[in-house]
């Protein structure tokens, strides 16, 4: 502590229990984490001195940014060293010509797209929590969103990041020009959920503002028919900015809590949305709707700026309007083969009904990348084995028509033991390798991603979960 | 642990590669001096051919890694897409996804290192081993596929691949004059590809017909004509930044946009930071201790 106190002014490290405690979770389901002392740096050699501090003294290093991880990654095991970079806000740089801008990793998601509007610029993944979400984070775990359907993920949108390593050295990773010579350590390093450094800058491809968008909510009277419309959709070789679903559980929460116009007698919406210059727009939407109504949807075309605002208001506020139906959600993620949407989606159903759970389903249809909703109620007894059994069905049932484990939340803690199911062990001890290349000290979030066993190195490495931290 | 059939010609393909011996594998030969020539005594192997699996509406398709990239574009092609892969004659996936340079297109269509959804590789001792996963979104753990994209056979020999696909749009066409490359950038919306040699710009502009005519029309207004198509390219790969070094004795041409430039005659480059060399000698000491991969392959030297 005092040696950090040497690093960072006194009040910029915090060890007040209730801070610690603060610092012990994420937005994941996860309790229990134990934060050592918190560090909030302002700048690179800040956080070199709070990693070299670390390093003395045998801890390990969390990064965290603005903790609204789904899977655990920035929950800290065993007291480490928290450096948090919410204090590491600022934009540094724009350059509107090249459309690069380089960031500090606590800025938030949403204001680095406000902030270059005037360019005509935006920065294209979207996750739901964007108000709040930090960039790092997303670079942490390679953050998705509902526009990383035409886009791509954050990895197609971070030129170079700048990156304290666990020797405490600064490095540069990529190129804001797009290209240098060398294995793409960038790549490499993008959703490394903070265990090969801690992200200090982040130089982001900007996108620019599409002329013109037409966005459009399709309505059905099955899962089946939605599910097919967006295969459909996917088949006819276009790729919208964005195809989102929802079914009628999170319909009806939605209406009740935004008012979003949804119709609450539908089983399902999907709001597809097409961007671009007008001709192909045009074009592309009026397919759209006529392959929705040749499956029997109903189609709403929103009619200007305010209607396609209140659409995707209904969307993002899915969670908040969850609230109010349980007191707790377990938010899950997975891809499947897009063909395989409807399939997956009926056996959800089933496990549901299986577990005696309630689920609601608000995904990124377009990509295949399911996020059925589990809600219960922690102080009902029993509850916990069955919300996690169920989910273990559903990553089953995801696995098992070739699909991965997680499309943009990550692997974490919530995910590690679930990594066998779909790599084998030479597979993990490449990515270990990989890890150790970058953080040979194993110093680095430790205990997350990887299995324990597909790296020794780790230090402070536990054998399981660590009792009392799954909620 | 995830208990996986491995094909019959991959378990071919391990076993040529084996776990003893300078190893190289061999493509079409379109890079070959890319980054390094592999002594006289390192064993040549070749990747299995072939489609395995194409399902449009999944826009992924499986193929063996020694597919020369025309039959991969020719299957895509009868279903109306393609990859971002850059089509050099002769060559193969995975030796340009090895040597990785972008397609001309890449402004516009995406980088190729954003193509390689999952890499089934040969490691050096023989295992076969999976990067990635097939969907075409996917943060199942650390990102292997990003590494191997121009990481020219020394962390592992690439196999099979699954790449992920796009529409081939209906309508395209390149412009070129004497205009301000910036210019254009900043006033058409989505160019595929922005070429200048320090005189001409070359844009190439695709998509819906009645787009890509309103564009043209604004290309024009910007001084460039319609044309065959792009210049060809000069031999070797600097990144931007070296042109702005001066030094330049040939001529060149900037690929707007992806950090690349192409010159006729080589010029200095930047010396990489030494951190960023070290991270690249503890990856090859974690892949492949031995060195036996691809020797004499330097991929900071892949220029």
């Amino acid at each position: 502590m005092r040696d950090l106190r040497q690093v960072l002014p006194s009040d910029r490290v915090r060890t007040a229990p209730l801070e610690r405690s603060l610092m012990g979770r994420d937005a994941s389901i996860f309790e229990g984490g134990r934060a050592g002392p918190v560090c909030f740096p302002v700048g690179t050699e800040e956080v070199q001195g709070c990693v070299d501090t670390a390093r003395r003294h045998g801890r390990a290093v969390v990064p965290r940014g603005a903790g609204t991880g789904l899977a655990g990654g920035a929950v800290p095991l065993e007291e480490p060293v928290v450096v948090v970079t919410t204090k590491m806000n600022r934009l540094l740089s724009v350059d509107a010509d090249s459309r690069v801008a380089w960031v500090q990793p606590g800025m938030i998601n949403l204001d680095l797209s406000r902030a270059t509007a005037p360019y005509g610029l935006h920065f294209a993944p979207d996750p739901s929590s964007q108000q709040v979400c930090s960039l790092g984070g997303n670079v942490g775990t390679n953050a998705g969103g509902p526009h990383c359907l035409a886009h791509g993920v954050t990895s197609s949108h971070v030129l170079a990041v700048e990156v304290v390593l666990m020797s405490g050295e600064a490095v540069v990773l990529g190129n804001p020009d797009g290209w240098a010579p060398g294995m793409d350590l960038r790549g490499a390093y993008v959703g490394s959920e903070g265990m090969m450094g801690i992200t200090t800058a982040i130089a982001v491809r900007l996108t620019p503002n599409p002329p013109a968008v037409q966005t459009l909510l399709l309505a059905f009277d099955s899962v089946d028919a939605a599910a097919q419309t967006v295969s459909a959709v996917i088949a006819d070789g276009i790729v919208p900015a964005a195809i989102e679903m929802m079914d009628n559980n999170i319909i009806r929460a939605v209406e009740a809590f935004v008012g979003a116009g949804f119709p609450t007698d539908a089983a399902a919406v999907v709001i597809v949305e097409v961007d671009g210059l007008p001709g192909g727009v045009a074009e592309e939407a009026d397919r759209v709707v006529e392959l929705a109504t040749a499956r029997g949807g109903s189609v709403r075309r929103a009619a200007d700026e305010e209607e396609r605002a209140l659409l995707w208001k209904g969307r993002k506020s899915a969670f908040g309007a969850i609230a109010r139906i349980m007191p707790n959600y377990y938010l899950h993620d997975t891809v499947v083969p897009r063909t395989r949407l409807a399939e997956v989606m009926n056996r959800v159903y089933e496990i549901v009904e299986e577990h005696d759970l309630q689920v609601m389903n608000v995904f990124h249809a377009g990509d295949g990348n399911l996020h059925p909703m589990l809600l219960f109620d922690r102080r009902e007894p029993g509850i916990m084995p069955r919300v996690h059994a169920a989910g273990a069905a559903i990553i089953e049932a995801s696995l098992a028509v070739g699909g991965v484990l997680s499309g943009e939340h990550g692997i974490g803690m919530e995910k590690r033991d679930f990594m066998p199911l779909m790599f084998s062990e030479a597979d993990l001890d490449a990515q270990a390798r990989l890890r150790r290349a970058f953080d040979p000290s194993g110093m680095a979030n430790p205990s997350k991603v990887l299995p324990t066993g597909a790296s020794c190195a780790d230090i402070n490495a536990l054998d399981k979960v660590p009792d009392g931290v799954w909620g | 642990m995830a208990d996986r059939e491995v094909p019959a010609e991959l378990e071919l393909f391990a076993a040529e590669v084996g776990s003893e011996g300078p190893v190289a594998v061999v493509g079409g030969r379109s890079h070959w001096e890319v980054g390094g020539l592999c002594p006289e005594d390192t064993r040549l192997v070749r990747a299995p051919s072939g489609v395995r699996s194409f399902d449009p509406a999944d826009m992924t398709i499986r193929v063996g890694a020694g597919t020369s990239v025309a039959e991969v574009d020719a299957a895509l092609a009868e279903a109306g897409q393609r990859a971002n892969l850059p089509l050099t004659p002769g060559a193969t996936v995975g030796g340009v996804l090895a040597v990785g340079r972008d397609d001309l297109h890449a402004l516009g269509r995406g980088r190729l290192r954003d193509a390689l959804l999952e890499a089934v590789y040969v490691a050096d001792d023989g295992q076969v081993v999976t990067a990635g996963g097939p969907t075409v979104k996917n943060v199942s753990g650390f990102d292997l596929c990003r590494v191997l994209v121009g990481s020219l056979g020394t962390l592992g020999l690439v196999g099979e691949v699954i790449l992920r696909t796009w529409p081939r749009p209906a309508a395209q066409q390149w412009l070129a004059g004497p205009c301000d490359p910036t210019e254009l950038r900043r006033r058409l919306y989505w160019p595929s590809s922005i070429l200048w040699d320090g005189q001409t710009a070359w844009v190439h502009l695709e998509g819906h017909e009645s787009d890509v005519e309103s564009e043209t029309d604004l290309a024009k207004s910007l001084g460039c004509e319609p044309t065959e198509g792009p210049p060809p390219l000069p031999l070797h790969r600097v990144p931007v930044g070296a042109l702005a070094d001066g030094g330049i004795s040939g001529s060149y041409l900037a690929q707007v946009g992806t950090g690349s430039a192409y010159v006729s005659e080589p010029i200095p480059v930047p010396s990489p930071d030494p951190a960023v060399v070290a991270l690249h000698e503890r990856l090859k000491a974690g892949f492949d201790p031995r060195g036996r991969l691809n020797p004499g392959r330097d991929p900071l030297a892949a220029t």
